[in-house]
């Protein structure tokens, strides 16, 4: 019997889990992938907005800019990357300008601070590659970048060290209810008996919602679509530039990455499946389209990938953070679509007063350790750190991915720390190996080496991202072995 | 800090030609850096024939290719430092370089030569839609897997480009078992060299289709089969009309590769737009005094033929460079004119030439049947000379006397099809 069971291991989850490993609870964090941030939370603008859009009196308005400041602290206990660069809404015309003057008044109702309207001129003084068109900006000096997987990683891995489960590979089959309150969790490996569920299980929290026969809405995936530019260009903007938002999304912006490249994107298109991360050619050109209006010469040549992410849009309108009222001790936490990133350690704050409310008895640890140790990030360190770290471990001496200067060292720690990586993509979110411009070419058959020896495996059982996507299809010279008989599956 | 007379930065053809150039011109303090745990670069994969036909007169293997000069390079005393790589480069010829036994190496080099290579083109740079399963390799990785590591990438395989790694692993994965469903190239003509047509695709019976293209990635986990389609003669947009499925499990990449000069950009150093390597001179001296460069880093070969005949250049002019003490030379611009997309050099002083005859290379921008090349300066047309079955992609290489530059102040090359009435120059 556990306390809570936690579903999802998105960074809404991830975030939920850490807060609770603060205090003497049994808690599981159940996720259907192979690793943490496999969803929404591994591509989307990785921006922690300001907290001006949402309108006010909503729980997206009030989360936001309740978790904006929260970053810095998170941030750096956790040792993650956070830049407050600041964002810069670009008006075009007459008209914008009004738009602009409306989402000042709306921020400062929600309570953002710092919001100021600034002019053509000190514009382009400030971002000399925008569109010579542009006629004023709303600059919101809060907001800022940062890496979405690598938070939740490490939200995942301090909250693990603090005592919560993690099972990566676990995707719920049923729930367990009696006497209208919560009783077990089913996976396919075991079945869970607690206390508490709190679903956040993203695009899927309505079907989870529903297998519990709790409260129902609806989950829509709305697709946006990004392209992202060799770091070479990554000066082009110094903030996240946004155009004058629509009713419907805060458009396609241009905006620098934590790591020194640079993106333009979302789109914003409704989508049937909640697996439809296809990259689509209408939408590339859409995205470059809309890019240009704010950043018109954009270095297209230089394009490194393209990749699509699903927001969770709810049919509510708004975030979805409650006790269930048909069954007791379990809470939604659905339809985190923008802001929920920003959101998410209010909500984080917020599902533990509901979950107060609702009778869990929170006592703090002792040894409650918020710091997550040190990640070493060969290209990151000053000469004298480089050879120190190789001094005390040769494998930092060695470099696998030359185009982002990942060392061996960097790959094994990855694989060996709690919830650590154990396919291709999750090795690449923790360390940047294959992320540069090369995008694996070089690289791949080494990490794939290295994954194969640290987990003891073949390198046949290596994944891209988990069972069924092994990088490899056979041995060579097989057709030997089998007689001279190939069979073509 | 080490003190060292010439470092080569890459130990792959270009590099292990120039060193062992380098020493038998007597330089005696020859260092090469790389960053693999055995020499030869990607020869080391390329365990197919057709290397050493001008150099050596003889049909080898890229490891024989290789081998040849790495035992040479031994006897010579040229030293090799493997498993490094070097993370930092300056002007004045500064290097960092890591390795897990000696840490951070910091050496402080007299002259140095860059041959570092070039990369494969990704799915990203010609964004190719849809999912991004497992099962999407360039080329040259699958080379890597196949030929070195012995692992299939995949039975079913469409291969989108057909650059020449592309047609060598049509060829070699149909001999390993796979079922090569089809080249795709998006010109109207291949992007290989023509030997390589007939020998891996034509042999095999693999289809080349010219102007078609792949539109989309199926396969949420692995690669399930591909779009293909049409493209427009005019815009080289996709058809959608004759988009068709393909079924297979891998797709390759053989679109293209790029020098790799994150180094050289980090030196300051001048990169050509159009070879994507650096503007060099007629001993193959970069726009920093004493940084060199040759292969595949400096423009993109298809014979390493060419790239040894290039580093052995570049090794002469480290020598001239060591012996006049870093001269200044003031240089006549040598540029493409019709029909052509670059000559390399970029730059020459005809009376600083190591050799009597200096080499050029240049590629022409499309494919032509007949052509006459026109070489001029200010004065007008030097020579002339007709050539058959010009193509994109099988280089052309030029030699000219010093005597026949002596004086002049620039020099154009230009290629005009045979035929066609326009009036070539300005």
């Amino acid at each position: 019997m556990v306390d809570v069971v936690i579903i999802g291991g998105g960074v809404v989850g991830c975030m939920i889990a850490r807060e609770l490993s603060r205090y003497q609870l049994k808690t599981v964090l159940l996720e259907k992938e192979d690793d943490v941030a496999s969803g929404t939370s591994k591509a989307n603008s990785a921006i922690i907005h300001a907290g001006y859009d949402a309108k006010p009196g909503t729980l997206k308005a009030k989360l936001n800019v309740r978790g904006n400041p929260l970053f810095d602290k998170i941030c750096s206990e956790l040792d993650v990357p956070f830049k407050r660069i600041g964002s810069l809404v670009v008006a075009l015309n007459e008209e914008e300008i009004r738009v602009l003057e409306e989402l000042m008044e709306r921020g400062k109702t929600n309570g953002v601070p710092g919001l100021e309207i600034i002019s053509r001129e000190k514009l382009l003084e400030m971002e000399p590659n925008i569109n010579r068109q542009a006629r004023a900006a709303l600059y919101a000096p809060t907001a800022g970048i940062i890496c979405p997987y690598e938070l939740t990683i490490a939200l995942a891995e301090n909250a693990c060290q603090n005592g919560v489960e993690i099972k990566l590979n676990s995707p719920v089959l049923g729930i367990g209810v009696e006497n209208e309150g919560v009783l077990a969790v089913r996976t396919p490996g075991e079945t869970i008996y607690t206390r508490y569920i709190i679903n956040a299980a993203g695009l899927f929290a309505d079907e989870i919602s529903r297998m519990a026969g709790a409260e129902d809405y609806r989950i829509t995936p709305r697709k946006g679509e990004y392209l992202i530019f060799d770091r070479r260009f990554g000066g082009i903007v110094s903030r996240a530039i946004f155009p004058t938002p629509t009713k419907i999304s805060k458009g396609i912006l241009v905006c620098p990455t934590v790591d020194g490249n640079f993106f333009i994107g979302p789109n914003s298109n409704d989508v049937r499946e909640k697996d439809d991360v296809a990259v689509t050619q209408q939408g590339i050109e859409e995205i470059i389209k809309g890019a240009r209006k704010l950043v018109p010469d954009l270095p297209l040549k230089h394009v490194i990938a393209s990749f699509a992410g699903l927001r969770a849009v709810s049919d509510t309108d708004d975030f979805v953070i409650m006790a269930s009222k048909k069954v007791k001790g379990f809470i939604n936490v659905g339809g985190i679509q923008s802001p929920g990133l920003s959101s998410a350690p209010a909500i984080a704050e917020m599902v533990l007063e509901i979950l107060k409310e609702e009778g869990l008895e929170l006592k703090e640890k002792s040894d409650y350790n918020p710091e997550r140790p040190r990640i070493f990030k060969f290209r990151h360190l000053s000469s004298e750190e480089k050879r120190e770290l190789i001094r005390k471990n040769p494998a930092y001496g060695r470099v696998i991915c030359r185009c982002e200067t990942v060392t061996e060292g960097e790959i094994i720690d990855a694989i060996r720390r709690p919830v650590g990586a154990r396919s291709l993509d999750a090795v690449k979110r923790r360390t940047r190996a294959g992320m540069g411009r090369c995008q694996g070419g070089f690289c791949l058959p080494r990490v794939v080496e290295i994954l194969a020896r640290e987990l003891g495996i073949s390198p046949l059982e290596v994944t891209k991202s988990g069972s069924g996507s092994e990088i490899l299809k056979g041995r060579t010279k097989e057709f030997i072995e089998t007689g001279g008989v190939v069979d073509a599956k | 800090m080490q003190n060292r007379e010439l470092v080569i930065i890459g130990g792959g053809p270009a590099g292990l030609s120039a060193a062992v150039e380098a020493r038998r011109l007597g330089i005696k303090d020859v260092l090469v850096i790389d960053r693999e745990s055995e020499p030869g670069g990607i020869l080391k994969q390329c365990i197919h024939t057709g290397f050493g036909l001008h150099v050596f007169k003889e049909e080898l293997t890229g490891p024989e290719y290789a081998e040849r000069f790495i035992r040479e390079a031994e006897n010579l005393g040229v030293e090799i430092m493997l498993d490094t790589m070097v993370i930092e480069l300056t002007a004045d010829k500064r290097i960092v370089a890591v390795n897990s036994r000696e840490g951070l190496v910091e050496i402080q080099a007299k002259a140095v030569i860059l041959a570092m290579g070039c990369r494969e083109r990704t799915r990203g740079a010609i964004n190719i839609p849809g999912f991004r399963p497992a099962g999407i390799f360039t080329a040259g990785t699958a080379q890597r897997f196949v030929n070195i590591e012995g692992y299939m990438p995949g039975r079913e395989i469409v291969i989108l480009g057909s650059g020449d790694i592309g047609l060598i692993m049509a060829r070699r994965l149909t001999l390993e078992g796979a079922k090569v469903q089809c080249v795709v190239e998006i010109m109207p003509y291949s992007n290989g060299l023509t030997r390589n047509i007939v020998q891996c695709l034509e042999d095999f019976d693999i289809p080349l289709l010219l102007k078609h293209t792949v539109v989309n990635i199926h396969g949420r986990k692995r690669v399930e089969g591909v779009t293909i389609a049409e493209v427009d003669d005019d815009d080289m947009k996709p058809i959608m009309e004759t988009a068709k499925f393909v079924p297979c499990d891998t797709l390759l990449l053989s679109v293209g590769l790029i020098p790799e000069n994150e180094l050289s950009r980090m030196a300051n150093i001048q990169i050509d737009e159009v070879t994507g390597g650096p503007v060099v001179n007629q001993r193959m001296e970069t726009s920093v005094p004493g940084i060199f460069a040759c292969g595949n880093v400096l423009h993109v070969h298809d014979l390493v033929d060419y790239v040894t005949r290039e580093a052995m250049l570049a090794a002469k002019g480290v020598a001239s460079y060591l012996a006049d003490g870093g001269k200044k030379y003031e240089h006549i611009p040598v540029s493409p004119g019709n029909g052509l997309r670059y000559v390399l050099p970029q730059r020459i002083n005809v009376d600083a030439m190591p050799e009597e005859r200096q080499n050029f290379f240049m590629r022409s921008v499309k494919p032509m049947a007949k052509a006459r090349l026109f070489i001029e300066s200010e004065r007008g047309v030097i020579k002339s000379r007709v050539m058959r079955y010009v193509k994109p992609s099988e280089m052309i290489s030029v030699q000219l006397d010093r005597d026949e530059m002596k004086g002049i102040k620039m020099l154009k090359f230009s290629l005009q099809e045979e035929g066609d009435s326009v009036e070539r120059g300005e």
